[in-house]
């Protein structure tokens, strides 16, 4: 027990309640909870992330711990399941806490860390860390950085930097990496010192169809359309459809599929002659969605569509 | 003799707590934190060594610190100075600039006096430490 907690009176009250209301971090937790389709077992993980957090900042002001924790996270999960998003939020709770500083998300890929020759990997990967000070470091696919087939590679220089700023400026920086899970656990595998260091692993499953559904009409909304009755039956039907094909990356796949489709109700538009109303305008229909390859015999023969 | 050239130069020497505040300051109002470092005191020296390049794109601090501490590892016993460049006029202009970083020991400056033409006297200063050659002036 630490001095300051010897002279403390346990009998102190601490309302959490005010607490929470004071950081506004409920407001970001239930903005995520509305705004995000699903995730629920992410979402619980944020929450009690957060709850620890919000103890931990109380006992800190009171003296009851004095370092700060490790706040390194990993991300697991397919494609499209909304990894980046929730970084983004993620870093908002942190700054909101009090953990982030600035509370802004930078996010790179291997190359932006690593460099092409001998002396370049080092620079680059510094000036990168200078950048997300402050802030949230998310480095999508993190398993590109190491190259077991490639002994030379210059991913295990950055791999050398990250772990060392990962430990020594805890305080400055919070690092996530994300990736697909199973190629993330052979990472961690073979870089034991990435594991050690970070203390969460948020898994994100894959959507389910209603999931799915719910998350176009989102889309939808936000960019002023809106589906015909009929359309939302072809649409449920597509999103069954797509699963089965290769290359499926859950939300991302259809927010393309929506783009394609806004692509050809645009075609139609300017196909039909005399005015037009603003809710044709608005509504994508039936046959917009009909007509994509996913739904066609030749789309599941060759199966390439992105 | 305490060189006093910048801002706060006739304070007490800034704390490391003190320079991340004024470089977090120079940074939310957009310009660019920048490091250098000499070994020649003279006040009209403005040609000062820079740290590796202007920081334009951090958004805190602990980066700014992170290339001072580099820099006082290697040019600790020189005089290091952090500048803030503002852009926004549509040209560099330095708004602040203050020492971080000082040599152990200051001879501090010999005054000179020479005869010119005539009776004529010309002064000048020249700081004991530049009898040196650069890179060897405050080892002892």
């Amino acid at each position: 027990m630490s001095a300051a907690a010897a002279t403390l009176d346990p009998a102190i009250t601490i309302d959490l309640r005010h607490e929470l209301a004071e950081t506004r971090v409920g407001e970001v937790l239930d903005e995520l909870d509305h705004t995000l389709v699903g995730l629920a077992p992410v979402k619980l993980r944020i929450r009690q992330v957060a709850a620890l957090l919000l103890v931990d900042r109380v006992r800190t002001r009171l003296g009851l711990v004095n370092s700060a924790p490790t706040l390194h996270m990993s991300f697991t999960g397919n494609p499209g399941t909304g990894k980046t998003t929730v970084a983004l939020r993620m870093a908002d709770i942190l700054h909101r806490l009090g953990y982030a500083r600035r509370g802004h998300l930078v996010s790179v890929t291997r190359d932006d860390l690593v460099g092409q020759y001998i002396g370049h990997t080092a620079p680059k990967t510094k000036e990168i860390l200078k950048k997300a000070m402050g802030g949230v470091l998310f480095i999508d696919e993190a398993y590109y950085l190491y190259r077991p087939e490639n002994e030379r590679d210059y991913g295990q220089e950055a791999i050398e930097i990250l772990l060392q700023v990962m430990e020594t400026q805890r305080e400055d920086l919070v690092v996530i990496l994300a990736g697909y899970a199973s190629r993330m656990e052979t990472f961690f595998t073979s870089n034991p010192g990435f594991r050690s260091r970070i203390a969460h692993h948020i898994d994100f499953p894959d959507y389910q169809d209603g999931e799915l559904f719910a998350i176009a009409l989102r889309m939808l909304d936000a960019q002023g359309y809106r589906f015909s009755p009929a359309a939302e039956e072809v649409f449920r039907t597509y999103i069954a459809a797509r699963r089965a094909q290769p290359h499926f990356a859950n939300a991302r796949s259809i927010r393309n599929a929506l783009d394609r489709a806004r692509l050809r109700q645009a075609n139609r538009l300017f196909a039909t002659p005399g005015a037009l109303t603003v809710g044709e305008l608005m509504t994508i229909d039936g046959p917009d969605i009909l007509a994509s390859r996913v739904l066609t015999d030749a789309g599941r023969l060759n199966g390439s569509q992105p | 003799m305490r060189i006093t050239q910048g801002c706060f130069s006739f304070l007490p020497d800034l704390t490391d707590a003190q320079i991340t505040r004024q470089m977090q300051y120079c940074i939310d109002r957009g310009w660019a934190v920048n490091v250098e470092f000499t070994d020649d005191p003279h006040p009209r020296n403005t040609y000062w060594e820079m740290w590796g390049l202007p920081m334009f794109d951090i958004r805190d601090a602990a980066a700014a610190m992170l290339e001072l501490a580099e820099c006082r590892k290697v040019y600790g016993d020189r005089y290091i100075r952090v500048s803030g460049f503002d852009s926004s006029p549509g040209w560099e202009s330095v708004r602040i600039s203050f020492l971080v970083n000082r040599p152990a020991e200051e001879p501090g400056f010999r005054l000179e006096r020479s005869e010119g033409p005539g009776r004529n006297l010309v002064y000048t200063t020249r700081a004991y430490a530049a009898d040196r050659p650069e890179g060897s002036r405050y080892r002892s």
